[in-house]
């Protein structure tokens, strides 16, 4: 199990401003003209400003999703506040910093859409965008997140277990693995236009779990948060979410679930192999070559002296999946 | 040449000038940690310190370079006046980017640092550029170079290899190569091509010193 971690500051969603309240109130003192000049000179640290906009970010818009609170899922940890979670995000496809998708996200259009569950399943699957929140009922989960580049979050996802997805799919025995796609759109993709906005990345953005690891409870499809639909930034309408695993594994606005017999590429790990493995677990003993993996720093809120560097916890503190890499060499198979 | 006379600049516009200098440099440091300490940096206010502080400081070597090239364009001699106080500056905003790592990514955990630029090759290139910087500061004084002589320009030449040091640690440090650092890299060359002469009376005479040894020899 998790190890339960217990915060100086015990908050409840009691404490928490409502967000509707939050807005009114800045939109209010702008208005007024009130929101001070560090506030005009703010946007995330983009050093004199030379390349990129300084704008403030706009508010995508979302709707409240109907879904009960997972009693297991729950916990004590202070969660990173909405504002924070939906303005640092590494989604390439919207550009490469981190301001960069909550600017650039905004038109994307996650109505329609098509999400597909073929390959080797008896009985595939098309979800259209009411199925996406409708066919399965939703829960709320607050999962830990650590991204690679060591720091984390702890985020109250909405979503189902994939595993329901893949029951109802019907996988044949000689499936072994699950590849993931997401959409390809240069259209409204500016990363998939061009290499520059995009990292360089070959485009399709994929993904790939083992069978086992798709099936684990823990597994989740994600389409909202915080109560609401993700905004695009976050992966609208439907992401992968492994909290035992680097966050990018989690692969945003999925079209296509497939069932192979194949370990399936994954963008990373082509891209830089020796830095990204396939199966990305959260290790404290393995590095990235470029730096140290033992801890993190947690975003939470508060400022510069309020950071909080944590130690990583093996698979991120999800002690429950040990047992489906039972043998494996995990310096190897990182 | 774009002015039809040379520029000189009085005592008091030096001086109004280097205030204003003095004031955006000093002030947008300021303002940035303040925000970082008040939380209006972003969501990691640690990652938008090292940002700023990174990107300014290469930001300032460029500035640093392109003072003279525009000296001599304008032209106006009185801007040399300006290039070792915006050299400083690179050195501060350095010096800040590497405090903001050691406190507040390593919490002052020293064993960790050493055995970080030991084990990384993108930290020990920073630091590297960092401990040149450092060595051009504390040299930067006028005693100091009067007494250096012609040692002192062959040590600030450095410069180069600085900004070399500090634009491979930049592209290092992001997940692929794709991105602003290219940018800058495009803008080396152009202040390269600035010092084109400088840099072919080096090569010649790089090329030229073997060939009197090689004559003694036969």
């Amino acid at each position: 199990m998790a190890r339960k971690f217990t915060p100086s500051v015990k908050l409840t969603d009691n404490d928490v401003t409502d967000e509707s309240v939050y807005r009114q109130r800045r939109q209010f003192l702008k208005t007024l003209g009130f929101v001070g000049a560090s506030a005009a000179l703010s946007g995330p640290a983009q050093a004199f400003g030379l390349f990129g906009s300084d704008d403030k970010t706009p508010v995508a818009s979302t709707q409240p999703l109907v879904f009960t609170k997972s009693a297991k899922y729950q916990t004590s940890e202070t969660q990173t506040p909405y504002d924070k979670v939906t303005t640092y995000n590494n989604f390439y496809e919207f550009g490469t910093d981190k301001s960069d998708p909550a600017e650039n996200a905004q038109g994307f259009k996650t109505d329609p859409w098509t999400l597909t569950i073929d390959g080797m399943v008896e009985n595939p699957l098309t979800l259209d965008h009411g199925a996406l929140t409708k066919r399965f009922a939703l829960e709320e989960r607050i999962y830990r997140m650590r991204c690679v580049e060591a720091w984390s979050m702890v985020i109250p996802w909405i979503g189902f277990e994939l595993g329901t997805l893949i029951k109802a799919a019907k996988p044949l025995s000689s499936a072994k693995y699950v590849a993931f796609t997401t959409l390809y759109d240069p259209a409204q993709m500016p990363g998939q236009k061009s290499r520059f906005v995009g990292g360089g990345i070959n485009y399709p953005y994929v993904e790939g779990l083992r069978l086992d690891e798709a099936m684990h409870p823990l597994t989740l499809l994600s389409v909202g948060l915080y109560g609401k639909t993700l905004p695009p930034q976050n992966g609208a309408p439907i992401r992968l979410v492994v909290p035992w695993k680097y966050g990018f594994k989690g692969i945003k606005s999925i079209v296509r679930v497939t069932l192979t017999d194949q370990q399936p590429g994954s963008t990373w790990n082509i891209l830089a192999p020796d830095e990204y493995g396939f199966y990305a677990n959260v290790n404290p003993h393995v590095d990235h070559p470029r730096w140290s993996q033992k801890t993190e720093r947690r975003i939470t809120t508060g400022g510069l002296f309020s950071t909080k560097v944590i130690p990583t916890e093996m698979f991120n503190g999800y002690q429950e999946v040990a047992p489906l890499y039972q043998g494996m060499d995990l310096k190897r198979f990182f | 040449m774009l002015l039809k006379k040379p520029l000189r600049l009085s005592r008091p516009w030096l001086l109004v000038l280097k205030t204003l200098v003095h004031l955006y440099l000093l002030g947008y440091l300021a303002l940035t940690f303040y925000q970082a300490v008040t939380d209006q940096l972003g969501a990691d206010p640690v990652q938008g310190l090292l940002n700023f502080t990174g990107i300014g400081t290469v930001n300032l070597l460029f500035a640093t370079l392109t003072i003279s090239p525009m000296a001599r364009w304008l032209p106006c001699g009185d801007l040399m006046r300006f290039r070792r106080m915006v050299g400083l500056y690179a050195f501060a905003y350095a010096a800040c980017h590497f405090s903001t790592y050691l406190v507040f990514e390593l919490q002052l955990n020293f064993a960790l640092l050493s055995s970080e630029i030991a084990k990384r090759p993108y930290i020990l290139v920073g630091f590297s550029a960092l401990m040149l910087l450092l060595a051009l500061s504390i040299t930067s004084f006028m005693a100091i170079r009067r007494k250096m002589g012609k040692r002192w320009q062959q040590l600030h030449n450095m410069v180069y290899l600085c900004l070399f040091l500090a634009l491979l640690h930049y592209s290092w440090s992001l997940k692929t190569v794709w991105g602003d650092p290219l940018i800058y890299w495009a803008a080396t060359l152009l202040v390269l091509y600035t010092r084109r002469q400088k840099l072919k009376n080096w090569w010649l005479s790089k090329r030229r010193k073997p060939a009197p040894v090689a004559k003694r020899a036969s």
